[in-house]
């Protein structure tokens, strides 16, 4: 199996699913002929020529809405957002139509509409380059959302979100584009949505993360398990909606302890439905108060590099939280 | 600065209490709610805390010493620092009023102590009552001294390697001091020996013709003979009436719930539905849940159920509070906690007060029928057997005389005759008859 950057096991999932089904094409700032600002379309354009790998004005309601209309039409759009932080024009897309078009039709019109958007922090992309935006959209039914942290889950759900017949937002580390290499087998395979991943196993506490989040839980894992001799299960969520209910009690129940990992500001993040879901379904197996590491709740990731540092959850601040919720 | 350990107040009602053991030495180091030493009140051992964290730098009151609340006992501090003198000043001083702001502190300190290691994570809970654990056994291995999962995980592993689970407090056999001949209740005295002060009465004579040894009495002991002589022979004329109960209702009423209370934390036992039994009969027939008086009947407005629960070195009974207004969840919440706390001598004073009435199980041990001491001032004492099949004759829907196979107990009332007559005790039997046999 080749080892692969997560970014190259996107632009592989996309090649393929393009080759695969003549419906599927690409649009967002960039993608063409540039290969877009990350590079993941990089020769699609060559490949699949002007009418597949479309360049989008520099307005990302129109992406969207494009995209909508495109896939309500009979095609399989993915749209790109360049930065996630500017997803926000298209939010009304998103929310209104995209995540409503199968509920108001009654069932007569659906949108198998997948959106690309990097994600978060830790690259020095100051205030407008580094969002975690994935709270907005796990509050919305009909959407879905997914997040990978390993090169063989980003090839194998985001074939699944472009398959699937309904919106998925598929948000992508971008600290780990690059970063994060591991095996990809070559051709066609599939992750499904829904299901989260067993990174680690261990008996003491649940570590839940996802993302960059999930290589930094596994490392402090580790850590702990050296110098400590704590044993952590590690969930890597990949799918945030659906919630995989299951896989997240079944970890819990084995150890009573649960640390919730994000990036994203602490209060109302993703990991407060988390924590909801241990407290009412988990509730007899408990054995110390839920305890979420986040983000601070300062209005965006600071530029300068002292400052997004503090921000940023990192393997030692995982690994104090582990200490300290392990000693409860 | 040197902190005084004042012999706090134990109950609402208890102003003294005698120093039985110092678990430290002077000069030995103690650590902040570190228990300190043991008091033994009429009927309660407890332990006092020490109240700072440091060196025991002197000790004024000896073992087996009975002093009142607010006196000074010791004086905890920093190994080079000095105390001031004249503790006997201070122990006077304690009964004006300061001594009642320093008491409250240390109470305070004491029962904050308590709180912390009876607060449990659900876990923990549902894994107690599952196993049907006393938490207090359990050493925390948490912060701050909590019981973790992991703490019970290897208490039950550790216990499964010791054959014998042991029985909950109230489902143990009633170690007989009710039930007993006299001289065999002295003969079994076992209580700790060497925690129990110099009595200051005479000691009894050696029977010079046997040889053997002779087992100091605890003061528990003591209090029980002194109990047991003055209700049977000084007191109240008893008489026992015996009704047979077929509990099949109340048997799959308990099968049915018992899961859902233990879901909730609570270990649903038979128990439970006798204290019910006995409320609604107390209520139909309160004059066997008054008090003799001589200038009339006291008649109280609520139903304060004792329970009987047998410890290792005796014999407590705790009381369920207006038991009139609980439900059963609320009854068996009740008989939980009471019966923990009794084995654990966690028991304040006032768990032992205001009893109108008293359960006693002897039935767990096995035994079918008896004839227990009333347990004064009351004036009744209901003792339930073990529950046996046995054939009985009941009718089919048509008056056709058949043989069943019925869950029975033999069930007796023990009451005060100069209060009630036979028909009154019966009456009152008969409710808790019906109440247990029409449980729905």
């Amino acid at each position: 199996m080749p080892e692969m950057t997560l970014i190259d096991a996107l632009r592989e999932a996309m090649d393929e699913e393009l080759a695969r089904d003549p419906r599927v094409f690409i649009t967002g700032e960039d993608v063409g002929k540039r290969g877009g600002v990350f590079r993941a379309t990089m020769g699609l354009y060559e490949k699949y020529g002007e009418k597949r790998i479309i360049d989008s004005p520099l307005a990302e309601l129109s992406i969207v809405a494009i995209g909508i209309g495109a896939a309500c039409a009979g095609l399989v759009p993915i749209c790109e957002i360049q930065f996630a932080d500017f997803i926000h024009p298209a939010f009304n897309q998103i929310v209104n139509e995209a995540a409503k078009m199968y509920y108001r039709s009654g069932g007569m019109w659906n949108v198998p509409l997948t959106i690309r958007a990097p994600y978060g922090g830790g690259i020095g992309g100051g205030l407008y380059h580094s969002q975690s935006v994935e709270a907005f959209f796990t509050h919305v039914p009909g959407l879905k959302v997914v997040i990978p942290s390993t090169p063989y889950d980003a090839k194998g759900l985001l074939k699944s979100a472009v398959r699937d017949p309904n919106p998925v937002l598929f948000f992508e580390p971008k600290k780990g584009y690059r970063s994060i290499k591991g095996d990809v087998p070559t051709g066609e395979y599939t992750v499904p949505l829904g299901k989260a991943r067993q990174a680690r196993t261990g008996g003491d506490l649940s570590i839940y993360a996802y993302g960059m989040m999930a290589h930094y839980a596994v490392q402090a894992a580790e850590q702990v398990a050296r110098e400590d001799g704590i044993q952590c299960d590690v969930i890597d969520l990949r799918t945030l909606l659906p919630i995989d209910k299951e896989t997240i009690l079944a970890s819990f129940k084995k150890t009573g302890k649960a640390l919730i990992v994000y990036e994203d500001n602490l209060t109302m993040g993703y990991g407060a439905e988390i924590a909801a879901i241990l407290s009412s379904d988990g509730f007899e197996y408990m054995d110390a108060p839920i305890m979420r590491l986040g983000g601070p709740d300062v209005p965006a990731v600071p530029f300068s590099h002292p400052l997004q540092e503090a921000f940023m959850p990192n393997p030692n601040k995982i690994a104090a939280a582990i200490r300290q919720l392990a000693a409860y | 600065m040197p902190t005084d350990v004042i012999m706090p107040q134990l109950g609402e009602s208890v102003v003294e209490g005698t120093l039985s053991r110092w678990l430290k030495k002077v000069g030995e180091r103690v650590e902040e709610f570190e228990p300190l030493a043991e008091v033994t009140t009429d009927k309660v051992d407890t332990e006092i805390p020490s109240p700072a964290s440091g060196v025991v730098l002197a000790i004024y009151v000896a073992e087996g010493q009975t002093v009142e609340r607010g006196t000074r006992l010791a004086v905890i501090g920093q190994p080079d620092e000095r105390i001031d003198a004249a503790p006997n000043n201070v122990s006077a001083q304690a009964h004006a009023a300061p001594a009642a702001e320093r008491s409250a502190t240390s109470a305070a300190s004491a029962t904050a102590s308590a709180a912390n290691a009876q607060r449990y994570s659900p876990v923990v809970a549902r894994m107690a009552a599952e196993h049907n654990l006393d938490l207090s056994r359990i050493r925390g291995t948490g912060l701050g001294g909590r019981v973790t999962k992991k703490d019970v995980e290897a208490y039950l592993a550790a216990q499964r390697e010791t054959p014998a689970a042991e029985l909950a407090p109230w489902e143990q056999p009633g170690g007989g001091d009710l039930f007993k001949p006299t001289d065999e209740i002295f003969a079994a005295a076992n209580a700790k020996p060497s925690a129990v002060p110099a009595s200051p009465a005479p000691p009894a004579p050696m029977p010079s013709e046997l040889s053997g040894t002779l087992v100091p009495l605890s003061a528990m002991r003591r209090s029980i003979a002194k109990h047991m002589v003055e209700s049977k022979l000084h007191i109240a004329p008893h008489v026992t009436t015996v009704f047979e109960v077929d509990m099949t209702r109340t048997m799959a009423h308990w099968r049915a719930n018992e899961a859902a209370f233990a879901a909730q934390g609570v270990r649903l036992t038979l128990t439970a539905y006798f204290v019910a039994a006995i409320v609604r009969a107390a209520q139909a027939q309160p004059t066997l849940n008054s008090r003799w008086t001589d200038d009339g009947l006291f008649v109280p407005n609520v139903v304060n159920v004792g329970m009987a629960v047998a410890l290792n070195d005796g014999l407590i009974v705790p009381v369920i509070k207006s038991a009139q207004d609980l439900s059963l969840i609320g009854l068996a919440r009740q008989v939980n906690d009471l019966a923990t706390r009794a084995r654990a001598k966690q028991l304040k004073p006032d768990d032992l007060q205001g009893g109108t009435i008293t359960l006693t199980n002897h039935g767990v041990s096995g035994s079918l029928l008896a004839t227990p001491i009333i347990n004064q001032p009351q004036s009744a004492i209901v003792g339930v057997g073990a529950v046996t099949k046995r054939p009985v004759v009941i009718a089919d829907s048509d008056g056709n005389d058949m043989l069943a196979i019925r869950p029975m107990l033999y069930a007796t009332l023990t009451f005060d005759h100069r209060v009630a007559d036979g028909a009154l005790g019966d009456a009152f039997m008969r409710v808790f008859k019906e109440t247990l046999e029409n449980w729905r």
